[in-house]
């Protein structure tokens, strides 16, 4: 069976790869960038860059302008409408830190912020270190077999002490999609703030802000095949009134004097010093790319292609799947082989998969391991790809047993 | 200075291979024929940090030269440690100065294995062996 991506050519550096042997399968880590992305960048520097919402001249008048579309793309992309505002980071760990730093001035002693067991480190340092700051309870939500948030387990641990809840839609490690809908509305039966770390989710599917009615949502640029070094957060209106500016400097400033100063709402109160301009530019043309695309059919490419790896993983003998993934990737373990040992075994064979804690030590400590190998999938591969990997994991296993 | 007998075997042996698949083998020959590290030297005192791995790094002077024990629970990265103790091993404190460890696994055909990216430990195991021979 031969599952075609119709949109591989549409990323030049999947031939690139290619040429050097290469089978790029580490795309929860980060994603290979479309030309229409590469065109507008290089467009951008092309004909004069320029900075942002300060320059009265021509060019920064274009920069603006196109830095302010990519904002309503974006918006757009999330169907955000008019209930919230879109705000420009610097990665999605920089917009999970602004929020743990902006809204630190709502909690008192004792208060709880509740995550769950498969976060991100992303989504657990801020708020872990939030709890040390303020001497609040961390409390963690466990996950069932299938590595999906145990609702019952939710429901006793979300209570009248839960001033904010931060979770992820979909596992880098587990690839399961989370319940969101029950666990919002548990967290808004208190009054709770809501937070969607949307790194994973956000390349799979469309997702709307609105119908899921979180306070805020979080996604980095280059994992959705946009550039890096950008964040976007989403706030709903009525939580960025209650979001404090985090890092000062630039265009934030309303009125500044020697000994204080006034300032921005959002977004651009939260955009200190100057934004990543190109990143920005960049990613408004990835999100138009996407947009011609047929999302039902990636959906369906997707979809096939994560059944082929997972039939092909289950094929296998001693192979331990991580959870039960859904979609996009998935995590695994061979019994009596040495996740290290197949990491540099699949290296030498020139795939690219990435090994190790995936930036979620807790949650492997949890299935008692030091590490696993992650395959995962872009709309890009396609299944000779994965037959790649799976004739290296053969020839792998082969050497090691 | 004169190379082990260890050293010279390993770099015959190494240099003759063709292809990832038969130097990945002869790792794990190599690492197979590693002494094992009894309890006492597998405490968290001798763990070396930064491996994907558990690597554990034992080295003491004996008259004035080097004799290093050294273990991982995991086969390639077992081999790597392996050819570095056969390269620094009898060595006298001020000679172990002088060698050149990437250099040694670039001849070994095995300077990869040194890039940053890797995680497999063999960096941190230079590392620790660079703070243990001060």
């Amino acid at each position: 069976m031969m599952i075609l991506s119709p949109w591989r050519a549409d990323f030049p550096a999947i031939a690139a790869l290619q040429r050097q042997d290469q089978t790029y399968l580490d795309n929860a880590a980060t994603t290979q960038k479309p030309q229409a992305l590469l065109d507008a960048l290089a467009h951008y520097y092309a004909n004069g860059a320029a900075n942002v919402h300060r320059a009265q001249h021509l060019p920064g008048a274009h920069a603006t302008q196109a830095f302010e579309d990519s904002r309503r793309k974006a918006a757009q992309w999330l169907n955000a409408g008019d209930s919230g505002q879109i705000i420009f980071t610097h990665g999605a760990t920089s917009a999970l830190n602004l929020l743990a730093y902006g809204l630190e001035h709502l909690f008192q002693p004792g208060d709880e912020i509740v995550i769950s067991a498969l976060e991100h480190h992303a989504n657990l340092l801020p708020w872990q270190q939030l709890a040390q700051r303020r001497d609040l309870k961390l409390l963690i939500l466990p996950l069932d077999a299938d590595g999906v948030i145990d609702l019952e387990a939710a429901n006793r641990l979300i209570g009248p002490r839960t001033r904010l809840l931060a979770v992820s839609q979909l596992s880098n490690v587990i690839g399961a999609w989370q319940p969101l809908p029950a666990l919002l509305a548990m967290a808004q039966a208190h009054q709770a703030l809501t937070v969607i770390d949307g790194a994973q989710g956000v390349v799979h599917g469309r997702h709307d802000v609105q119908a899921l009615g979180c306070d805020f949502y979080v996604f980095s640029s280059h994992k959705l095949y946009g550039p890096d070094g950008l964040g976007v957060l989403f706030g709903r209106n009525q939580a960025l009134q209650q979001l404090r500016p985090w890092q000062f400097g630039g265009e934030m400033v309303l009125d500044a004097n020697y000994h204080d100063a006034r300032f921005r709402p959002a977004p651009l109160g939260f955009e200190a010093g100057t934004p990543p301009v190109s990143s920005v530019i960049g990613l408004g043309a990835t999100l138009d790319y996407l947009s011609t695309l047929d999302q039902d059919a990636v959906n369906a490419h997707e979809a096939a292609l994560h059944d082929y790896l997972l039939k092909g993983l289950e094929a296998r003998n001693g192979i331990r799947l991580l959870g039960r993934p859904q979609v996009a990737l998935a995590s695994f373990t061979v019994e009596g082989v040495h996740n290290s040992d197949l990491a540099h075994l699949l290296t030498e064979q020139r795939i690219a998969v990435r090994a190790g804690h995936h930036c979620a030590m807790p949650l492997l400590k949890s299935f008692e391991l030091a590490g696993a190998i992650r395959v995962s999938l872009a709309l890009y591969n396609d299944s000779e790809d994965v037959e790649r990997f799976f004739e290296a994991l053969d020839q792998a296993l082969e050497m090691l047993r | 200075m004169n190379l082990p007998a260890d050293a010279v075997t390993a770099l015959d042996t190494f240099q003759a291979a063709a292809g990832w698949e038969q130097r990945a083998r002869l790792l794990m020959q190599w690492g197979d024929r590693l002494p094992a590290l009894s309890d006492v030297d597998k405490v968290e005192a001798n763990r070396v940090h930064g491996c994907e791995s558990q690597v554990w790094l034992v080295g003491e002077l004996h008259d004035g030269h080097w004799q290093f024990r050294a273990n991982s629970d995991a086969r390639l990265i077992r081999g790597l440690v392996a050819l570095l103790l056969a390269r620094v091993n009898g060595l006298s404190a001020a000679d172990l100065q002088q060698v050149n460890l990437p250099d040694w696994f670039n001849q070994l055909g095995l300077g990869r294995q040194l890039s940053p990216s890797r995680s497999n430990g063999l960096n941190a195991v230079l590392q620790r062996m660079n703070e243990l021979a001060g």
